[in-house]
């Protein structure tokens, strides 16, 4: 019968019930939408990084891949240094530089990777075949501002003299397919080419040499001690694990977390509020009904009881209304922040993990029950007959 | 009716603190009720009439002094053994009825059964037969808001009769009613009365504590006059 009362009392000030249910809704949905911006940028660059089982990355010594223009060196005994190491399996050498694509009124500018497509990570070729020789693959956003298709050929420079302005290293390079770009963003232009061809049309300076290798290790095998080992082989470079570049992120980040944090303790901190005040209002309502039901029998703990399972069914309604309005303003909100220029295409601002957003809702409804215990045990230990006494006067 | 007494009450004192003197409200009362006295408490407003029913229900703890109800030493009890005795031993009826709004007058009656943990349907089959004996069979369903004044106490007393309490107390049950309506309560409660049913009142109603077997008068949280009537034909 506790349950069939404290379902009548909520039906009693129906709407009363409906806005505050709303009201933690509201506050569910930013507790959600919180712990999903606190996890889903890690998550989902440790996932974008853990594609295609690259473990380490490596770097020339003090920078992080990509951070400078920076090359390593010697890059074939380099190559042939890190597949020696126990555990690894792959090493493939990528070498970034920015392209230029002659041939109509401006040239097209756009970044190149050279990578050995028997082993590299950087895209996924979606239409046609892996470059060989004298070809590239190209993003759509590269096709899209050439006007090329597959097939085409292309005048490429990988440099532009300003004193003479003239394009240098240039070649003429076929189209082999349409790829899309891992770590890059949907709207970059970008290109992969055979790292050969990129290490020649970048003359002297480009000669065996590489940005990064990107390395793959046995599953059995520990990213950590494989890193270490690569950094004591290779002493001019600096290796970075998956979980160590993570890391990095996550430090880069830490803004992004403790905002996430301190906003979804204030949402359960509002929902815990809104619980105890509406509760709070109900059962000061209630003072003489109270005190007539301790008087005819209904033990103090079964009063609380009834109290407390109408603040569970505020915070179930709410909780459960907010994980569906939570989820949709993530999305929305995704989609803003996924707007950012550069930004790799698998990055989520905010990523929908269950355990997560359950932990965090079962957070908001213990903090409901909580909210409903101290008005309930207040109202069940008033002294009953001085209670009925001020009702009857009242 | 005789016997060992059901309500025993020695040398009650209830005082209430309040800043400078404590208010005495009940000062060394001793009285003894066997089952199946009709007894009615009266005096003047703030004499100690509502406190001293308190105190025989167990809603209230006497400052010194004992109260025993059924052999059991009531102003000892802890609070959840008090509750239980409340729940199953006596039957409260209030001048303002307290009935639950958003219950039924079924569900009304039926809450202190499920209180008692009796089974769905007994409690069913038991709050339409006090609802039957009550003269409100068919107004089951009703709400309180739904019923008039004299229907509500009506109700209220069939909730103090729901778990056969040993004895009934109520506390001006006729207070809020008009003459006839409550004509109606003072006619059930001599009918429980004579069907063996011990019954407490207080109240300031003359035809309500005529009705009754004997009368207790109070003055000052003290009995200055305890009086047996004649038993009517």
């Amino acid at each position: 019968m506790r349950f069939q009362l404290a379902a009548l009392s909520l039906r009693r000030h129906a709407s009363r019930t409906l806005l505050a249910a709303l009201g933690v809704a509201v506050s569910a949905a930013m507790l959600l939408d919180m712990v999903m911006l606190a996890t889903g940028m890690r998550q989902s660059f440790a996932s974008l990084l853990g594609r295609n089982g690259f473990t380490v990355r490596v770097s020339p010594r003090g920078t992080l891949p990509f951070d400078t223009e920076a090359t390593i060196g010697q890059a074939r005994a380099a190559t042939a240094a890190i597949s020696r190491i126990p555990g690894v399996t792959a090493v493939a050498p990528v070498l970034g530089t920015t392209v230029h694509v002659l041939g109509g009124r401006d040239a097209v500018t756009a970044f190149a990777l050279g990578v050995d497509p028997a082993v590299q990570g950087d895209y996924q070729v979606l239409e046609g075949v892996d470059p060989v020789g004298n070809a590239l693959v190209a993003s759509d956003a590269l096709l899209r501002a050439t006007g090329a298709r597959i097939g085409d050929t292309l005048d490429v420079a990988v440099g532009f003299d300003p004193q003479l302005r003239t394009y240098t290293g240039r070649r003429r390079v076929a189209v082999s397919g349409r790829a899309r770009f891992t770590y890059l963003s949907a709207d970059d232009r970008a290109a992969g080419l055979p790292l050969a061809t990129v290490q020649a049309m970048g003359g002297a300076d480009r000669a065996d040499r590489v940005s990064l290798f990107m390395v793959r290790t046995a599953p059995n095998v520990d990213p950590e001690a494989a890193r270490v080992a690569i950094e004591r082989a290779l002493p001019r470079v600096t290796a970075l694990s998956t979980a160590g570049a993570v890391a990095e992120a996550e430090n880069r980040l830490s803004y992004f977390r403790q905002l996430a944090f301190i906003l979804g303790a204030v949402s359960l901190i509002v929902g815990f509020l809104l619980v105890t005040t509406i509760v709070t209002v109900s059962v000061n309502e209630r003072i003489g009904e109270i005190a007539i039901m301790r008087a005819i029998g209904v033990s103090r703990i079964h009063v609380v009881e009834q109290i407390v399972i109408e603040g569970i069914a505020l915070s179930l309604a709410g909780a459960a209304v907010g994980l569906v309005l939570g989820v949709f303003t993530a999305r929305w909100l995704n989609s803003i922040l996924r707007g950012f220029p550069g930004l790799p295409d698998a990055i989520d601002f905010f990523l929908f993990q269950p355990n997560s957003a359950f932990r965090a809702l079962a957070l908001l409804v213990a903090s409901g029950i909580a909210a409903g215990i101290y008005p309930a045990w207040r109202a069940a230990s008033l002294p009953i007959s001085a209670t009925l006494r001020e009702e009857a006067v009242g | 009716m005789s016997g060992q007494p059901i309500l025993l009450v020695r040398d009650a004192h209830r005082d209430y603190p309040r800043s400078g003197d404590p208010v005495h409200a009940v000062r060394g009362v001793s009285l003894d009720v066997t089952p199946g006295e009709y007894v009615a408490i009266v005096g003047p407003s703030g004499c100690g009439k509502s406190t001293l029913l308190n105190l025989l229900g167990a809603i209230d703890r006497p400052t010194t002094g004992s109260v025993t109800i059924g052999g059991t030493a009531v102003s000892t009890l802890p609070d959840k053994a008090a509750t239980h005795f409340r729940l199953t031993n006596i039957g409260f009826v209030f001048q303002r009825f307290y009935l639950l709004p958003v219950l039924t007058a079924q569900e009304n009656i039926e809450l202190p059964m499920a209180e008692a943990k009796v089974r769905l349907t007994e409690r069913r089959e038991r709050a339409r037969e006090l609802l039957g004996y009550v003269g409100l069979a068919a107004r089951a369903d009703h709400r309180p808001a739904e019923l008039s004044g004299g229907e509500q106490q009506r109700v209220a007393i069939a909730r103090a009769l729901a778990n056969r309490p040993i004895v009934l107390l109520a506390d001006e049950p006729t207070g809020e009613l008009d003459a006839r309506t409550g004509g109606d309560v003072i006619a059930l409660f001599d009918r429980l009365n004579r069907e063996g049913m011990t019954i407490v009142v207080v109240t300031h109603d003359e035809k309500l504590a005529g009705a009754a077997r004997r009368v207790i008068h109070m003055l000052d949280g003290r009995v200055i006059r305890d009086e047996p009537l004649l038993r009517r034909a």
